[in-house]
């Protein structure tokens, strides 16, 4: 899969308090959540992104509360990617769970400005700056997650590993 | 290779004799949690699976705590639609107001976690059950949902860092204090995706809820969990709470450790991690004025019945400054009861401090004590990110039950040695 986008840039340690504020978590309606997102960090995020657009930031992007809420919003709102430094290990899961393609890649979160085009191959986990012409490569995922993402999230691969069990009975 | 306590843990859920740090598990879970906010979008998940039953009605607990008493009618749709799941599924460890207790306080207390068991929750605080030596850790709404299908959960087995403890804390430094230390120490990411084991001949200084307190906030050094060994008042505690057999894992001599910290627990002063990150933390003979308009003591951290003793300890005879709301939350209906039976209710209330039901509240900005732009507050809480505990423009100084109490007192963030 291949993703085109600007990047929207922010710093370390986003967490999930600003990525969606606990007083919007009464819903787990995601078109409300993607209304509020990271409100209280970039008041103008809602204005100025458009679908498809790059999220990038910095170390222990997510850290905080296991609300799946977080990444539920940032796919909601349309962003089709978030590059980072490191991730928080609860974000981490959460968003191959429901299908929220990241990638750890530390020369690429600290070199991409704010607004560059980024072009990213998610099969590869190529990363490059159309502005820069910089490349990058992003770790990639264990096997194992693979098969979670290919089977587009946990459930449908709890699925299909349920009806493969019964099968073999 | 030896293995940590943690890696022990996870080989024998996984059905393993032996793992190592990055290998991929399937592990079986003993327990699955999820509580108001997380558990209606692992419903939802759940239901997608296409499975009509639980994988066990015992080994999944439902906690609404965290906008309960439901503050609004959203929030008390959320209840509503897991009260429902709940029944249909027979699930028997569905909390209600009235039996309910913030979750990471009142699991342990019900008996519902011992030691050696693996424990999965759809809440960051999942963690807090390393200190009875247990693998606990948070996931997400669609991990529950799994876990509650299936039984199972995916694990990448941790890499460990060390903890030793040694020394006798001084007077008034507790549980709290040492954990702030710690991730002022390593950082917020210090721990990423890591286990954090203590160890130390001063682990005989800290009761079960200091424990539970420094566990409680492992993740907000970003790792995965935290855990202590079993000693006599592990197993004392375990028997005291639960008939459920339990499993004492030791760490190996030879178990591999990314690094090893000394921490001597005597030199500790009181800590408090001011705003916006539990990282900022200083000690309180470095913090100057700080002046203070609300105190919470309670929460998943700080909500158990030594902090409410601590709390009344420095609140008898004494008035809260006038400028300070004080808000005190037991976290569960036994801590409720017990605080209440043991005088101390009169003395928080004769003090001038409110005394509220358990609830998450207003850790996580809910309710019960929302900040306005430009306020501030100390708290016995887990988290001071922007916007935490309310308006983006207040703020959140996390410390102990004691100084929390003594700043009620002085209007402004003070020792209880600063009291006259």
């Amino acid at each position: 899969m291949k993703i085109e986008g600007k990047a929207i840039k922010y710093g370390n340690d986003v967490n999930t308090d600003v990525i969606i504020p606990a007083r919007y978590l009464n819903t787990s309606d995601p078109g409300e959540l993607a209304l509020h997102c990271m409100e209280d960090l970039d008041s103008k995020f809602a204005e100025r992104i458009k679908t498809g657009d790059v999220m990038v930031a910095g170390k222990n992007f997510g850290c905080g509360s296991s609300r799946e809420h977080a990444p539920i919003a940032i796919k909601a709102a349309g962003i089709s990617c978030v590059i980072a430094e490191t991730f928080s290990r609860i974000f981490y899961r959460n968003a191959i769970n429901i299908g929220l393609p990241i990638l750890e890649c530390p020369d690429a979160a600290k070199e991409i400005k704010d607004g560059d085009i980024i072009a990213v191959d998610l099969d590869t986990g190529k990363i490059k700056n159309i502005e820069s012409r910089n490349e990058y490569t992003a770790q990639p995922f264990p096997g194992f997650m693979q098969e979670i993402i290919e089977s587009d999230g946990l459930v449908n691969y709890i699925r299909k590993s349920l009806k493969t069990s019964k099968g073999e009975k | 290779m030896g293995m940590t306590m943690t890696q022990k843990i996870l080989a024998q859920a996984a059905g393993l004799k032996s793992v190592e740090p990055g290998q991929l598990i399937m592990a079986d879970v003993d327990m699955v949690l999820g509580n108001d906010i997380t558990s209606p979008v692992a419903v939802k998940e759940f239901r997608k699976m296409g499975v009509d039953k639980v994988f066990d009605i015992n080994k999944i607990a439902i906690v609404p705590d965290h906008f309960t008493p439901n503050k609004d009618i959203k929030s008390a749709e959320q209840v509503k639609f897991i009260r429902e799941f709940a029944r249909e599924m027979k699930i028997v460890n569905f909390f209600e107001v009235g039996q309910m207790g913030i979750e990471h306080a009142l699991l342990p207390e019900k008996g519902l976690v011992v030691s050696g068991v693996v424990v999965l929750g759809a809440d960051s605080h999942t963690c807090t059950y390393g200190a009875l030596g247990a693998f606990s850790t948070g996931g997400g709404s669609t991990d529950m949902a799994a876990a509650m299908a299936t039984g199972k959960a995916w694990f990448k087995v941790p890499e460990a860092i060390k903890l030793i403890l040694k020394g006798k804390p001084s007077k008034w430094v507790s549980g709290k204090d040492i954990i702030l230390h710690i991730i002022g120490m390593i950082g917020v990411d210090g721990a990423l995706y890591k286990s954090m084991e203590f160890t130390g001949e001063g682990l005989k200084y800290l009761s079960m809820d200091d424990r539970f307190t420094v566990a409680n906030m492992a993740i907000e050094a970003g790792a995965k969990n935290g855990i202590f060994p079993v000693d006599e008042k592990t197993a004392a505690y375990v028997k005291e709470h639960s008939e459920k057999p339990y499993k004492v894992f030791e760490a190996d001599e030879d178990a591999k450790y990314t690094s090893t910290y000394e921490i001597d627990l005597s030199k500790l002063k009181l800590t408090i991690a001011f705003p916006h990150l539990p990282e900022n933390t200083k000690t309180i003979d470095e913090i100057g004025d700080v002046k203070i308009d609300q105190v919470v003591i309670g929460s998943c951290t700080n909500g158990r019945i030594e902090d409410m003793r601590i709390a009344a300890q420095i609140l008898k005879g004494r008035k809260v400054h006038p400028d300070v709301r004080c808000i005190i939350i037991p976290a569960t209906q036994k801590i409720w009861k017990q605080s209440m039976n043991e005088g101390l209710f009169d003395i928080f209330i004769d003090a001038g401090a409110a005394v509220s039901t358990p609830t998450c509240g207003p850790c996580l900005g809910g309710h019960m004590g929302i900040l306005a732009k430009g306020e501030r507050a100390v708290s016995t809480t887990n988290r001071n990110f922007v916007g935490r505990m309310g308006d983006p423009g207040s703020e959140v100084y996390l410390a102990s039950p004691a100084v929390a109490a003594a700043t009620a007192i002085a209007g402004k963030i003070a020792s209880p040695d600063d009291l006259k």
